[in-house]
């Protein structure tokens, strides 16, 4: 299956398959933006009318960018940044700030990276200086003082932004769109979020200076469109340094893609979810299979990846547990079967351990209390069983309440998996009492 | 458990980019654990290129998961910062262990006196721009489920720190939680998620054979190692707990040896020798009550293991009277209910059987759902009526019961402000009481409505 390259002209495989993975990890794993958008064209026109209106003709906009984890938010606003900046004289006037809600966790921080990033007087070096007063006044003293016409326009992009939501009266946010509403510096303030309820989160007056433009990226993808994006993320460029390979290398990844296994498998994930991230996930593992021994992307790589990704990790964890730890999964089973689901103590776990005993002659698992408790506790560092409540301290430790953080279809297949499991509690687990 | 292939060992799978000297050097380090460290190269990809903004290990803990990763990260030379969770109480000195194993001490010392995220991240870039990455660095995080305690935005801070400085980096987080535990209400970016799986029995008997005494053959080492893995393997597969349990009764297990009374291939007569010893050492030596030391003591001197008192036979409190009363009125309170009170403790109470009691929920014991909530009314009620002496209500009594409290041997439920009717349980178990009834002649299973 493998074809030599034999001829002069055409590298080493070695070395191709090292650029391959350059190439495709940048793709897959680095976020690069992408050269055009696929399924949200209108949006990027949209956003970029409204950003271009800002740049040029000095009017003030505010914007929501809201749809869900890995919809491609930053993409598009990359893409139009990227298209924006094009022009020479947006690239010279605009100024942009970036703030996240995750590192900007309060106003005082996010007026102090705001007055960094436009390099206001007060900013020496990296250092900024003056108290979060000083600071705000300073900076709607330099906004105020502009005018739509002369002031160079300030691009604020807030990601996460409802975390801005959360902080202290709403302070930065009231600011910014107050000053997107009212004729002074113009700015353009673009809100990313996930959240649809974002404009709930909003204070009255801050809600009525927001102009409620609102861009969805909600995925409304065909599972054809998702097959394309596959080849697509997969094949190589044409700039790649050896035709020859990459014209292989495509073709084989169209073999890969027209594979019936292959789009059951692709069915399956796309069911679960639309997102490209978790598609990435899956493709990155895929990649990771691609060597010099297996240099082409074959149906049983992917196999291999989706079986890792939807393996159930609460099950994985249990075929690690010991036979005492089992036998106690069991008994706590049993006893949520038989009381629907009620908390739990120690004691009662025991005791129905005890009667499992009781009810076999031989007496092999007949272990000390304290071990019990031992294996007991290993279980709730796992967090396979929680406490109902939190004040660990008040109560004795073998008569405080838990809940069971596992299903019991898990704790069925886990019985089945698990490696040399004795017949007597593989029939205990599966009875449907205990 | 599953038939499906697994990719080729550490040395056969071609890991361009890395010397092979290295990799044989790492493969050699790492026994039974090729296959993932192998699928980890293999993410992690040449040290040049790209690698994944977040990976998530998990399994149960003496796994191999900071070893493995430890191993690769050092024997192969590339720049990381291996950070331990349990020791960074806060998020400062997170930042500052990352900034001065990936950068230096200059990095870490730019670092503010109370450093927020945005300074940790403005501070990586600003470095990050003028040392740039040739190689991708390493975040290593172990027991990072302690990250969800600590500030609320760090964990999704870090797994996608890649985007927000624009760096090669890959974090790696190791925890024995799954992920689901971990996932933020909002949600974050989605790590890669990797399983260790725990070691299988044979695997175990691998390991542990490879630390074997110089001075005995391999084969009496690899049988010793089977008899112990017999005894404790039910109970206890972590790696780290058989290894200590091995090197500690490894002597006892040779002395017929060294003694001239058994021969090395005597194995029945040796397991006969060791069995009710290592039995004897999951009582004490496993739970801890007995410290290694002093079981490695008791074997020396020869003495019959056992006689040595573990930690949790010194339940013994030596309380004065009235507080021993107290504390067995406090433990009838909490365990029977209180429409029974009145059978016990009122002298003409006619009779009345237990059947006629009980209620269909009073069926199961209360000693199996643990102690109810009394008032200090009943609780002093039943005081008088147990103690054979008038004693008046004074403040030395009232001081013993707020003292029982600090002791932990009652616990105060009600709210500490709240002065009239506080609400106790009685904290000590059925052992502890009956020790302390004894002393004052008191006989309590007779007043337990459990045991009736």
């Amino acid at each position: 299956m493998i074809k030599r390259k034999a001829k002069g002209a055409s590298k080493p495989i070695g070395e191709c398959i090292s650029q391959l993975q350059k190439c495709l990890r940048e793709r897959l794993c680095h976020n690069r933006i992408p050269s055009r958008l696929e399924a949200s064209e209108a949006q990027h026109k949209h956003l970029l009318g409204l950003l271009q209106r800002t740049a040029n003709n000095g009017e003030s906009n505010s914007v929501l960018i809201i749809g869900p984890r890995g919809s491609g938010k930053t993409a598009l606003l990359k893409c139009v940044l990227r298209d924006l900046l094009q022009e020479k004289e947006v690239q010279k006037n605009l100024l942009q700030v970036h703030l996240n809600g995750l590192l900007q966790t309060d106003d005082r921080i996010a007026l102090k990276e705001i007055t960094r990033q436009l390099n206001l007087e007060n900013v020496v070096g990296d250092k900024v200086f003056g108290s979060f007063a000083e600071n705000l006044v300073f900076l709607l003293e330099a906004l105020k003082k502009g005018d739509r016409s002369t002031t160079r326009p300030v691009l604020f992009v807030l990601d996460e932004f409802d975390l801005f939501a959360h902080h202290k009266n709403q302070t930065l946010l009231y600011n910014l769109l107050d000053v997107s509403q009212s004729a002074q510096a113009p700015v353009a303030v673009v809100g990313l979020t996930c959240r649809l309820d974002v404009l709930e989160l909003l204070e009255k007056r801050v809600k009525s200076r927001f102009s409620h433009r609102q861009i969805h990226l909600l995925s409304s993808l065909t599972f054809a469109q998702y097959l394309e994006r596959v080849a697509s993320q997969l094949s190589l460029p044409d700039d790649f340094p050896d035709r020859e390979f990459a014209l292989d290398w495509n073709s084989s990844v169209r073999r890969f893609c027209e594979d019936k296994s292959v789009e059951g498998i692709l069915q399956r994930h796309f069911n679960s979810s639309k997102d490209f991230r978790s598609l990435h996930m899956l493709l990155m593992l895929c990649l990771s299979r691609i060597s010099t021994v297996n240099p082409t992307i074959k149906p049983a790589d992917i196999l291999e990846a989706s079986r890792l990704c939807f393996s159930d990790a609460k099950s994985n964890m249990l075929h690690g547990l010991s036979i005492l730890e089992l036998c106690l999964v069991i008994a706590m089973k049993h006893l949520n079967d038989v009381y629907e689901g009620e908390p739990f103590n120690f004691q009662m776990v025991h005791n129905e351990f005890k009667k499992f005993l009781q009810r076999k002659s031989s007496s092999v698992y007949n272990f000390e209390q304290p071990v019990v408790m031992k294996a007991f506790e290993h279980l709730q560092q796992l967090e396979l069983i929680r406490p109902v409540d939190g004040s660990s301290a008040k109560t004795q430790h073998e008569y405080q309440l838990m809940n069971l953080a596992l299903d019991s279809s898990q704790i069925v297949e886990a019985l089945h998996k698990y490696p040399q499991c004795p017949t007597d509690i593989k029939q205990w687990g599966m009875s449907a009492f205990g | 458990m599953s038939s499906s292939p697994l990719p080729p060992p550490l040395q056969q799978q071609r890991h361009p980019g890395y010397e092979e000297e290295r990799l044989r050097r790492v493969a050699e380090q790492l026994p039974c654990r090729e296959v993932q460290a192998g699928m980890l190269l293999s993410l992690m990809g040449e040290p040049q290129q790209y690698s994944l903004p977040c990976i998530f290990i998990y399994g149960h803990r003496a796994s191999g998961k900071s070893y493995v990763v430890n191993i690769l990260l050092k024997e192969l030379e590339l720049p990381h910062a291996t950070i331990s969770c349990v020791e960074c109480i806060t998020a400062a000195q997170l930042f500052e262990q990352v900034l001065l194993a990936l950068f230096g001490g200059d990095a870490a010392a730019t670092l503010p006196r109370y450093p927020s995220l945005s300074d940790f991240v403005r501070i990586y870039r600003h470095h990050r721009s003028r040392a740039s990455a040739e190689q991708t660095r390493y975040i290593v995080l172990e027991k990072a489920e302690l990250l969800r305690d600590m500030d609320a935005n760090l964990l999704s801070v870090l797994v996608r720190l890649q985007e927000l400085v624009e760096d090669n980096l890959t974090v790696l987080l190791l925890s024995e939680l799954v992920w689901d535990t971990f996932r933020p209400n909002t949600g974050c970016l989605e790590p890669l998620l990797l399983h260790f799986p725990d070691y299988t029995k044979a695997e175990l008997h691998q390991i542990l054979s490879r630390d074997r005494h110089p001075s005995y053959s391999a084969d009496l080492y690899a049988s010793y190692i089977h008899i112990l893995l017999g005894i404790f393997y039910a109970v206890c597969r972590d790696l780290r707990e058989l290894r200590h349990l091995a090197a500690l009764n490894f002597t006892k297990f040779c002395e017929p040896v060294t003694e001239g009374k058994a021969k090395e291939s005597d194995t029945h007569k040796l397991w006969r020798n060791i069995e009710p010893h290592l039995k004897k050492a999951m009582q004490t030596v496993y739970l801890r009550e007995v410290s290694s030391l002093e079981w490695e003591k008791m074997q020396q001197v020869e003495t019959e293991t056992g006689p040595l008192r573990g930690l949790s036979a010194h339940t013994h409190v030596e309380l004065p009277f009235y507080s021993k009363f107290l504390l067995i009125a406090a433990y009838l309170a909490s365990y029977n209910p209180a429409r029974t009170d009145k059978r016990f403790f009122v002298k003409h109470h006619g009779k009345i059987k237990k059947s006629k009691f009980l209620k269909k929920n009073e069926k199961t014991s209360n000693h199996l759902l643990g102690p109810k909530p009394f008032t200090l009314d009943r609780l002093l009620a039943i005081f008088y009526s147990v103690v054979d002496s008038r004693v008046a209500p004074t403040a030395s009594i009232f001081s013993q019961i707020s003292s029982l409290v600090t002791l932990q041997l009652l616990t105060q439920v009600s709210h500490a402000d709240q002065l009239d009717a506080p609400k106790y349980k009685c904290a000590v178990s059925v052992d502890f009481i009956c020790a302390v009834s004894r002393t004052v002649n008191f006989d309590i299973i007779k007043y337990l409505y459990d045991f009736l």
